[in-house]
């Protein structure tokens, strides 16, 4: 598979990168050389073969319903970029 | 089930509707952090770092969500499924602070399962009919933004964000506003009763994603179109009407229907297409590298089904079986919080038939005209117990009972407080029966003959004028009693 | 008077407990150190005030006969992954510039509370992107070393801990917190002349850490030798219930396990990682310490990871696709850099955010790891992937059937100049291709000195072990460091 400029820019726009005419074409011969090297892993054969879920033998924990955090406010708006208030300030949505 | 169809100018069409209901679980905790998952609250106060997704943090899952969400698959009789795994779900949005939403994709908690509807819930002659439920997921809810508070700005608020919920998405089941309507019903109701989710659609926490499409009877289905964030059974049931209508318009135009999002509008009632948001349906969904794989041992899941209460289904089976009427079986299970205080109410030693009769009658009514709903009774079930056994135990009789509940509405005393005060006992004075009794015959000695010579209807009119001059307060079985051996 | 540039961890946490010196003498000095080496670009943050404070404090618990934690008045710097509460946290990035966590990662936390005090924040590849730290929105930092041929050419120290590695490797501090995702503690180590370990994944909390990729990464030591690096592994790791994939396990007393005895250990070759045209110098280090270990009573065996070469293309899948989404947190709303064109709405100020505040290997990645994920693309790439890992995973598995440990190369190269790879991703990416296989399959991992090259550059061998088997690895880097003789030490040009 291979890509070209129109699915860089889609990427881009995905990944909400601003991209320039310039550098979609640079990419496009970068993410082409990358996903050309990544594609011998076609060559395995996965039959029977179960995608991993863990690295390492482990149990997920759960935690008990219990308010043990938050109120925290202060902490959670000190390094905002807009801070409005109580709130964090964006661009007006328009829904 | 109903034969709903749309008139159009090609003919008949049939609707296709699925729900995909949001339903908050109960906790008291956020889905993956310590954070207050309480309603309300000063904004970004119940938001943890990790609510906040400051760099670095991680989430770890509350075990309650889990077990409420597998408690509401057990109560659909689902497939419980004891490998589940959280995925993301990647989009950018302002109420979105990760960047992605920790849901289930490929492997849910909670698979197939199914609940059966009935279009009229009361009537027990009503058909009824099984939805299919495809999955239950558990998955965190976002943040709420504001657009009113500033003229350049939305206004961020992330209290909301991290609480659990279940979403349960049901199979294209159903063909008409009334089934959808019946089916959101039952599934609030059951949802009641696990006690997985308080059903407050107002609050929004549940609210329905309809998805809706229309085709010639038994056709091929239809595009569909999703109206996102529905929050009242009302409004959603416009919704699938306008939405319906709207599709076969359309089709029938020369146009075509768009696989696209749609909001509806309660005040103009109609849907009308989100901003489409382009790309915004590739997610990248994979599995969640911070977390591992969601495994439910027996324990855990004995402990989740022993702790599901009767359901709405059965429970309507034993009143009938209690001797209760089909339709007092179904009003008072529909509800869990009507059943609960009806079984509140057989706790304080009432008899059911009674009970079920006094609470559909009286207290219903009393309730109406107070325009308060049953959790807002100035009566509780102890206390109408206690009235309801002076009326068992003859010390008051039915319209004495009437008279007293009445003050208890208005003065919050006891029944048998009441009864003392104003002295409304039943009295059993033989004598004092007899004597008005024999006051009474010799007033009206034509209507006692006639009485004799056969019309035995004439009975009730000796007892209500027994009654009348005992001022109500005596037992009408003594009554009957001594009027049947004076009047031989 | 002592040069306390000299000592390291052991010796100053010793010294320390000893009276042979006060922490504020050590702290004081190492300050010196950190402030006149700007020209090596090491620091992105100087806190000397934070180190004289733990200093003084554990010199007050001496004094007052208080217990001493395992680190006790040994000045250390901290990779700018790690989040410091009232200090600036910017995983070398310009999104994150001015940011100051109000929160402390758990592994820092835990370095604090056994006495240890923090030289400043080190610079590293941005988001850990990288292998020869040159991705830093705070300039590449310089490793010490020169070559022998008389040229100043500037090399490379590794990456993307390569602050942490020239930190130590120029004596600015006698350790330093890494963070490895596919080799960033071992190869800037090799690079550098010093050792580091990657404990088994779960054994160090991830809380706290600006997270690379979260299924890789792993934090752990880098120090100038493997005592060092077993005492302050023993200081970081440990269970924590605030993340899900922590290990709840006792910490094991590894500096105390230590023994140089390898009798009864099988150590296993790897054929797959005699690649085709390995450099001479490698093969001839890779030789001798093979010859150590066997000196140190070990029994030495062929084995075989058949899936090797698809470790680095498995990885090249796996964490660009797990950054892709890590890193959509950075959008300019909560925290760090926003960039708001005029007129602009919230998507465009996202897009322009990132754009002006994410590097460009960082974009690279990010970019990658989206076109994996998306939609027709996913199973062909991340779950293929993801099944290969399984199968990379297995081949240890089964090589464990015949060894205890695995001796390999880190790195197929010494430190090339800075400025010779960047042109070209893959080639940088290729560097990788001893450390990535051990990654992948969660398992501990060591770099130790193994020699020089004929640049007169460090070169380091790696000891690969089982799950939690941390203490065979150091056992074995400390058999290869009593016979390596490995004493070189970068000229002080800066
Ligand atoms: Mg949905
Ligand atoms: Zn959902």
């Amino acid at each position: 598979m291979s890509v070209d400029k129109d699915t860089v820019n889609k990427i881009a726009r995905l990944s909400r990168i601003a991209i320039s005419d310039a550098e979609a074409d640079k990419m496009v011969g970068e993410l082409n050389g990358i996903l050309a090297w990544v594609e011998q892993l076609g060559e395995v054969d996965v039959t029977g073969v179960e995608p991993m879920t863990a690295v390492i033998a482990n149990k997920l924990r759960l935690r008990d319903d219990v308010v043990t955090d938050g109120d925290v406010r202060e902490k959670v708006l000190a390094n905002a970029p807009a801070r409005e208030g109580s709130f964090f300030g964006v661009p007006k949505v328009i829904e | 089930m109903s034969e709903y169809r749309i008139q159009g100018n090609t003919g008949e069409w049939e609707v296709v509707i699925g729900l995909e209901v949001h339903a908050q679980v109960t906790s008291n905790a956020k889905l993956f952090s310590g954070a207050s998952a309480a309603f309300g609250g000063e904004p970004n106060s119940h938001v943890s770092l990790v609510d906040a997704a400051m760099p670095g943090m991680l989430p770890v899952p509350n075990r309650e969500c889990l077990r409420q969400a597998v408690r509401t698959g057990m109560a659909i009789n689902a497939q419980i499924n004891r490998w589940s795994r959280f995925d993301r779900k990647n989009y950018f949005y302002a109420d979105l602070p990760q960047g992605y939403q920790i849901s289930q994709l490929y492997h849910p908690i909670v698979g197939e399962g199914e609940i059966e509807v009935t279009l009229n819930e009361k009537d027990p002659d009503s058909p009824t009919k099984r939805i299919g439920i495809e999955r239950i997921h558990v998955e965190q809810d976002a943040g709420k933004l504001m657009h009113d508070q500033h003229p350049t700005m939305s206004f961020v608020d992330l209290n909301r964000s991290g609480v659990a919920l279940m979403e349960i998405v049901s199979r294209p089941d159903m063909s008409s506003p009334q089934e959808a309507g019946a089916y959101l019903k039952k599934l609030r109701s059951i949802l009641r009763y696990v006690g997985s989710c308080d059903g407050n659609m107002e609050q929004g926490s549940m609210r329905a994603d309809v998805n809706v499409s229309v085709r010639k009877p038994g056709g091929e289905l239809g595009t569909r179109t999703e109206t996102k964030n529905v929050n009242s059974i009302r409004f959603m049931m416009q919704a699938i009407e306008y939405e319906a209508q709207r599709q076969v318009d359309l089709i029938e135009g020369g146009g075509a229907v768009v696989q696209e999002t749609r909001l509806f509008d309660p005040n103009k009632m109609e849907t009308r297409s989100m901003r489409s948001k382009e790309d915004a349906h590739d997610y990248r969904y994979f599995p969640d590298p911070d977390l591992l794989p969601v495994e439910l041992d027996d324990a855990f899941l004995e402990e989740c089904r022993a702790s599901l209460p009767e359901l709405p289904d059965a429970k309507r089976k034993r009143y009938e079986e209690m001797g209760l009427t089909a339709y007092n079986a179904a009003v008072l299970t529909a509800e869990a919080e009507t059943a609960f205080w009806f079984e509140d109410l057989l706790g304080h030693g009432v008899d059911a038939k009674q009970g079920s009769n006094w609470l559909m009658s009286e207290l219903f009514g009393a309730l109406n005209k107070l325009g308060k709903s049953l959790d807002e009774s100035p009566v509780n079930p102890a206390q109408a117990a206690e009235l309801l056994g002076l009326v068992a135990d003859g010390t008051i009789s039915g319209s004495i009972a009437k008279q007293v509940f009445e003050i208890m509405l208005e003065t919050g005393q006891g029944a048998a407080a009441i009864v003392d005060e104003r002295g409304l006992k039943q009295t059993n004075d033989t004598d004092a029966i007899e004597a008005e009794i024999a006051k009474i015959m010799a007033a009206n000695e034509d209507k006692v003959a006639e009485y004799r010579s056969g019309k035995d209807k004439l009975f009730g009119f000796f007892v209500g004028q027994t009654m009348k001059a005992m001022q109500g307060k005596a037992n009408p079985q003594v009554i009957n009693d001594l009027l049947k051996k004076v009047l031989g | 008077m002592t040069d306390f540039s000299k000592l390291g961890v052991a010796a100053i946490r010793d010294g320390v407990a000893n009276g042979e010196f006060k922490a504020v003498e050590v702290a004081e000095a190492l300050n010196t150190r950190v402030a006149n080496a700007k020209a090596l670009n090491a620091f992105i943050v100087e806190t000397p005030e934070k180190a004289l404070e733990a200093a003084a404090a554990v010199d007050a618990d001496r004094a007052a006969g208080k217990p001493l934690g395992k680190m006790a008045g040994v000045p250390i710097g901290m990779k700018d992954l790690f989040c410091t509460e009232g200090v600036q946290t910017t995983a070398a990035s310009h999104i994150l510039e001015g940011f100051v966590p109000t929160y402390e990662s758990t592994v820092s936390a835990n370095l604090w509370k056994a006495g240890a005090g923090m030289l400043g924040k080190l610079n590293l590849d941005q988001f850990a992107m990288g292998s020869s730290n040159e991705t830093s929105y705070f300039g590449n930092v310089i490793s010490p070393w020169r070559r022998n041929d008389g040229g100043n050419a500037a090399l490379a120290p590794g990456g993307s801990s390569g602050g942490s590695s020239t930190a130590i490797a120029a004596r600015l501090c006698p350790a330093a917190t890494g963070t490895d995702t596919g080799g960033s503690i071992r190869q800037p180590a090799a690079f550098t002349g010093i050792s580091g370990i990657k404990p088994t994944y779960g054994r160090c909390s991830r809380w706290g850490i600006v997270a690379f990729a979260s299924s890789l990464d792993q934090a752990g030591p880098m120090a100038r030798d493997v005592r060092d690096c077993a005492i302050m592994l023993e200081a970081m790791a440990g269970f924590d219930p605030k993340d899900s994939t922590s290990l709840d396990l006792p910490v094991p007393a590894w500096e105390a396990g230590l023994n140089s005895d390898l009798k009864g250990k099988r150590i296993g070759i790897p054929r797959e990682y005699r690649l085709d045209g390995i450099d001479d110098d490698i093969a001839a280090m890779w030789d001798n310490g093979i010859a150590w270990l066997k000196d140190a009573g070990a029994e030495v065996v062929d084995v075989s990871l058949p899936h090797t070469k698809y470790a680095l293309p498995a990885y090249y899948i796996i964490a660009p696709a797990e950054a892709s989404s890590n890193l959509a947190r950075y959008d300019g709303v909560r925290f760090g850099l926003r960039d708001l064109p005029e007129g602009s709405g919230l998507q465009d100020m996202y897009a322009a955010t990132r754009a002006a505040g994410f590097g460009e290997e960082v974009r690279r990645r990010i970019m990658i790891g989206t076109y994996v994920l998306s939609a027709g693309f996913y199973d062909a790439y991340y779950t293929q992937a993801q099944k290969v890992r399984a199968l990379i995973a297995r081949d240890f598995e089964q090589a464990w059937a015949s060894c205890d440990l695995i001796l390999a190369p880190t790195a197929p190269s010494a430190a090339f100049g800075l400025g010779e790879k960047t042109s070209d991703p893959l080639s940088m990416y290729l560097n990788d291709v001893f450390a990535v296989p051990a990654s992948l399959a969660g398992l501990p991992a060591m770099s130790v000195p193994g020699g020089l090259s004929k640049d007169g550059l460090p070169l380091g061998l790696q000891i690969i072990g089982k799950a939690l088997d941390e203490q065979a690895v150091l056992n074995a880097g400390l058999a290869i460091e009593e016979r390596s003789g490995f004493t070189a030490e970068a000229g002080e040009w800066w």
